[in-house]
């Protein structure tokens, strides 16, 4: 059969070709869709709040009075909170990842817990501020405090950066391990001199991006009793404190024409809080990945 | 010590000759899971002498030599039977830790595979790793194994550079200075210049050579004539069994078994 002429191939060919170029424009009409969509997001956002952003905006507790209000409390709430999140969820996140991939035993079991762990990233927040609730509020009774919002949050992300650690870790070249194991190196030499260095900038990486998602989240921690309208900093972990997405929330809900103006403000500070952690993941991936 | 060069040459004696082993393999038997690799091994490996496995791809000689320092068990499914005696002790026994047994059997592996560390700190990670902690003792670790490596010379003045830096052949010459720096009595080489160029591959011929006076070794190889020129003795592997077993200039010039014949001849594999 002659694949090369004829009209039949000619037809054949162009049809072929037409349908590459078909695909070529769906695929892009969906990645602009959404570049459009977000580019309108921060158009609305910015045009509506930057004219109220001020270094008063920044330093003002909430006040009753929209020109008056300011995201101090909701600015260092949230990273009072994130501090505790990455010292208890990067702690025992990286540990988990360590267990599982390096001292557990390939069996059922560990598939089993493997499968949970993944299934426990996809749960909604907001049974994660239910769990805090019981657990951390009223069982361990430490109240509506900044401790109990930070451990609801370690909850909610330890999963993510669980998974992300065991990718990091599984990505080191087996070789190298080898290398360790050949020389007489115990499993805990080899996981702290060659597994952990190598891993340490998909480690960082994910855990900050981890850490960025639960900077945004508002559910669990309304459940967790953050409060609304606060007028001093946490004195410690034991503290009232609020956050800047229930701060926002708040502010969105208020009746007026000038509170959605605030609000807008205020997400504009939260979105370059998140600019800043994922510039910072993004700058150590690039600097680590350079140096190998 | 024996004078290996005077037995070569008169090699009917070195049967007869009675010499330390530092390896006894006897009925070895290995299975990755349910499909069994290796079949009734037995063999003996000599002090200061160097031993070739030569045989096709899949015919067990790599999991045979990472059985000898049991690294074939960073493979959960692997079980095994029979014994492997390394100087008097079964490698097997609960009572010998795997982590003493590689010290003294060191591993040199089939892709050059350093540390993304320094020329320095990869060579003195062995020493490190077994709680040596003076620079002044680590310089002299570092040196002395980079020299008898024969790499010193090219690496003396950069030894703070990243071990990437380095070409294949001395990325693999580095990976010996590395497994030298823990002192160890055997070495074990799987199809170490597999990734090198032919240039590269005769300097480390060369080097293994004369590493002969000082360490066991026990070396895998596809390269048929590389066996030749470094080996005193050759083992022919086929579908996990032992074939053949002699002396080097025995098996290639007059190979008992048809098949080490077809094999070396190129018929097959």
């Amino acid at each position: 059969m002659a694949l090369q002429t004829g009209e039949k191939s000619t037809k054949r060919m162009k049809n072929r070709i037409r349908k590459n170029k078909l695909f070529h424009t769906l695929f892009f009409g969906a990645t602009a869709l959404s570049l459009v969509i977000l580019a309108m997001l921060f158009y609305r956002i910015i045009s509506q709040g930057a004219g109220n952003l001020s270094w008063d905006f920044i330093k003002n507790f909430p006040a009753p009075y929209p020109d008056r209000a300011g995201i101090y409390a909701g600015l260092v709430g949230s990273l009072l909170l994130i501090a505790i999140v990455a010292v208890v969820s990067i702690t025992i996140g990286v540990a988990t990842a360590i267990y599982l991939e390096e001292y557990a035993k390939k069996n059922k079991l560990t598939s089993f817990i493997q499968s949970n762990i993944q299934n426990l990233a996809g749960v909604p927040s907001i049974v994660f501020g239910l769990l805090g609730l019981t657990f951390f509020v009223y069982i361990l009774n430490f109240d509506f405090s900044l401790l109990s919002g930070g451990l609801t949050m370690s909850l909610l992300v330890l999963p993510i950066i669980v998974v992300a650690a065991q990718e990091a870790i599984r990505s080191v070249p087996n070789d190298l391990k080898e290398a360790s194991y050949g020389m007489g190196a115990t499993k805990w030499q080899t996981v702290l001199r060659v597994v952990i260095p190598a891993a340490l900038p998909g480690m960082i990486t994910g855990s900050i991006l981890a850490l960025s998602r639960a900077i945004g989240e508002t559910a669990p921690l309304l459940v967790v009793g953050a409060a609304t309208a606060i007028y001093a900093l946490p004195d410690s972990i034991f503290g009232s404190y609020t956050a800047m997405p229930i701060q926002i929330y708040s502010w969105i809900s208020k009746p007026g024409d000038e509170w959605p103006v605030v609000a807008a403000t205020g997400i504009i500070i939260l979105l370059i809080v998140l600019l800043i952690m994922n510039t910072i993941a993004a700058l150590i991936r690039n600097k680590f990945q350079r140096r190998n | 010590m024996v004078n290996l060069t005077q037995l070569r040459e008169n090699n009917s004696n070195i049967e007869v000759a009675t010499k330390e082993n530092v390896f006894e393999v006897s009925n070895l038997n290995l299975w990755y899971g349910e499909d069994q690799a290796l079949y009734d091994i037995n063999m003996n490996m000599g002090k200061n002498e160097i031993t070739a496995i030569i045989g096709p791809s899949g015919c067990g000689k790599s999991t045979f030599i990472k059985t000898l320092n049991r690294m074939v068990e960073l493979v959960p499914s692997v079980k095994t039977s029979g014994t492997i005696k390394y100087k008097d002790s079964n490698i097997f026994d609960p009572k010998f830790a795997v982590e003493d047994l590689r010290t003294q059997v060191g591993m040199v592996f089939q892709k050059p595979n350093p540390f993304p560390k320094s020329i320095y700190d990869n060579v003195a990670y062995g020493a490190k790793i077994h709680g040596i902690k003076k620079k002044k003792d680590l310089d002299i670790i570092v040196e002395k194994s980079l020299r008898d490596a024969a790499i010193w010379d090219e690496v003396k003045d950069r030894l703070k550079e990243n071990a990437y830096s380095l070409s294949g052949g001395q990325q693999q010459r580095l990976c010996i200075a590395r497994c030298l720096a823990i002192e160890p009595d055997v070495i074990l080489m799987d199809e170490p210049t597999s990734a090198l160029d032919p240039i590269s591959t005769l300097k480390l011929e060369e080097l293994v050579q004369n590493l002969k006076e000082k360490y066991s070794i026990v070396i895998v190889t596809h390269n048929m004539q590389q066996a030749a020129r470094v080996s005193d003795k050759t083992a022919f592997f086929l579908n996990g069994e032992i074939v053949e077993f002699s002396n080097t200039d025995v098996l290639f010039s007059n190979p008992e078994d048809k098949r080490t014949e077809d094999y070396i001849t190129g018929r097959f594999g």
